[in-house]
């Protein structure tokens, strides 16, 4: 950059200052290579050592203080068998399958829909996609109040007159779980119906053009053609709001802290539950283990699918 | 014939913009509900329940949802948990972005043996859930003398978001031409100086997706922030949750749907003004 006739007409002074400068920079230049294989080491030592942590933990009878004492798989044996853990199991199932299917079968559609050429496309998607912006807390507050008997949507609808109106769901036992899915769905369809809108734009017109030459009514179109052209992204969705469903946590806590009874209880509020609330920290790690292990059941097929599937593509680039 | 198709497409475009109509409804009713019941009083809302438009408005709402509704006992309204989650949110934001760019740029244009494993456990983070976390960091905390501070939780950001900035920032890095990084290595250009001279003036996309990201999950973000604060350390989410578990008090729901949007108005914000960064860090997290 600076020329060398201007260093040799300055003299040696500033030589020896750049050569120094030159030595304070190689320095700095291995402490900076030097501090990111830290920063990335203890990133590593994070997601393992934190992992090992609860799992030994989970083995130990912990209860409000750590206590390294072992005890096998006692308390994965007692939470199996324990009611909580086995109701949790059951919501998390039916929450998960309906907040699951909802929101990819509400995603394809709008996102079929916005695929029409419409006017105000923006806007549209603007609106169907700004729940992700907001926190479960607010999510689950205010669908708690609309869904409440007392003040929201039943109490409306009498006061317009009809005074038999029921919906109170979030207060019955039998139907509460769904009151969480109808919220979890308002928040996360707009996201399916982004992925699923991006899938079909990136489609090659090419597959537009012949399925229309076809002669195929614009549903057949959709369901025979493009959209088994998009599975690799309906499956990403799939895995991705799974994931969700088994990591749900604030929004049973905003709406209905796990009650009536333990009618809305998922695994994780059993998770903290334990942990924090009857100070039994060993019992507490084993349910987040179990967690994790349903987290892998969901996730590794998925991942070794991803593998085989670019290992496939990988001669042709 | 010819006739009867075009009414009957006009019909299919008339049904197709009446259904995207209809959800936009459905999308948009927890917000018009919340702003409208930020300006009703109490009385009002439980006589006729939280769908209906204020007879007046009320602008004492937001004054007090901000400065001085009781949370827990603390009559300060929600402005100092607010001020709380900036504390935590900025700081942890930038920093953990930081932290992933030096890790992706390692891990994509440094590679080394073992790089792709190391890529691969830092992934891993992402898909872990909190509740594996939770008992760790209660003891790192209290060893470090941490507990229920704000400068906790902004370490657990910092640590917790860099599985995210790391896979965001080398899935981007591994696309800059290895030629351009080797030249410069022939040149004898070190870590940093490749680092700030070539890749950090190709980076700006991936790190405005980065912090918008991270400012959004951070700012949401309850689980740790009920955990490992109390009282008047809380985050905003955390405070909002115990403005509605007051029992002592009659729930205002006029005050608490002030609160409620103004809790939620710097990422509706960020959403608005950023959503195409937003939308491209969610499909980044989604579709490698």
């Amino acid at each position: 950059m600076r020329s060398p006739s201007v260093s040799a007409r300055q003299g040696p002074v500033l030589s020896r200052q750049r050569s120094q400068r030159r030595v304070w920079a190689k320095w700095v230049e291995t402490f900076a290579k030097g501090g990111a294989y830290i920063i990335l080491a203890a990133g590593i030592l994070y997601v393992v050592g934190f992992t090992l942590w609860t799992m030994w933990i989970s083995l130990t009878d912990s209860t409000l203080l750590p206590n390294y004492a072992f005890v096998g798989f006692k308390h994965y044996s007692r939470l199996l068998q324990s009611r909580v853990w086995q109701v949790a199991y059951i919501n998390l199932f039916v929450y998960g399958v309906a907040f699951v299917s909802i929101s990819c079968g509400i995603g394809m559609l709008l996102a079929v829909l916005i695929d029409q050429r419409i006017r105000a496309e923006n806007l549209f998607r603007t609106i169907f996609l700004y729940p992700m912006a907001l926190s479960f807390v607010v999510t689950g507050t205010v669908w708690g109040w609309i869904l409440n008997p007392t003040i929201g949507a039943e109490h409306f609808v009498r006061g317009l007159g009809w005074m038999e109106f029921r919906f109170d769901w979030i207060v019955d036992r039998n139907m509460a779980i769904y009151t969480i899915s109808i919220a979890a769905v308002w928040q996360a369809s707009g996201f399916a119906m982004a992925l699923f809108l991006a899938g079909l734009r990136s489609l090659d017109a090419d597959l537009y053009n012949a399925a229309q030459i076809d002669g195929a009514s614009p549903l057949r179109m959709y369901v025979r053609i493009l959209i088994p052209a998009i599975w690799p992204i309906v499956a990403s969705v799939l895995v991705i709001l799974l994931q969700l469903a088994l990591k749900t946590y604030d929004l049973v806590q905003a709406m209905t802290a796990g009650g009536p009874g333990i009618a809305t209880m998922l695994p994780t509020n059993v998770v903290y539950d334990y942990m924090f609330q009857r100070g039994q920290m060993g019992e507490g790690s084993a349910a987040a283990v179990m967690l994790l292990m349903s987290l892998l059941i969901v996730i590794l097929p998925y991942v070794v699918l991803q593998q085989i599937r670019r290992r496939g593509q990988a001669p042709n680039g | 014939m010819v006739e009867s198709r075009s009414t009957g497409r006009a019909g299919g475009r008339f049904a197709l913009y009446a259904v995207l109509v209809a959800f936009a409804a459905f999308y948009l009713t927890p917000l018009v509900v919340v702003f409208l019941n930020s300006f009703r009083s109490l009385e009002e809302i439980t006589q006729t329940s939280v769908l209906g438009i204020p007879h007046a408005i009320r602008w004492e709402n937001w004054a007090q949802a901000w400065g001085s509704y009781c949370i827990g006992g603390i009559c300060s309204g929600i402005s100092p948990y607010m001020w709380n989650s900036v504390a935590i949110a900025v700081p942890a934001t930038l920093l953990s972005t930081l932290v992933g760019a030096l890790n992706g740029y390692l891990l994509s244009l440094w590679r080394f043996k073992g790089s792709q494993i190391a890529f691969g456990v830092i992934t891993f983070g992402v898909f872990l859930p909190a509740q594996m976390k939770l008992v760790p960091w209660a003891i790192t905390l209290r060893a470090l003398d941490l507990s229920d501070t704000v400068t906790g939780l902004t370490l657990i950001h910092i640590v917790q978001g860099m599985s995210f900035t790391t896979l965001f920032c080398r899935n981007y890095y591994v696309n800059v031409p290895a030629d351009l990084i080797n030249s410069a290595k022939v040149d004898g250009a070190g870590f940093l100086q490749i680092f700030r001279r070539i890749v950090l003036p190709l980076s700006p996309p991936i790190l405005i997706v980065t912090v918008i990201w991270q400012f959004t999950n951070i700012w949401n973000e309850y689980l740790y922030g009920i955990t490992f604060s109390e009282g008047s350390h809380r985050p905003v989410t955390a405070a909002l949750m115990a403005f509605s578990a007051n029992i002592a008090q009659a729930r205002e729901y006029g005050i608490e749907s002030a609160a409620v949007l103004l809790a939620a108005l710097p990422t509706i914000l960020v959403y608005l003004f950023g959503g195409k960064y937003f939308l491209r860090g969610l499909t980044a997290g989604a579709v490698k």
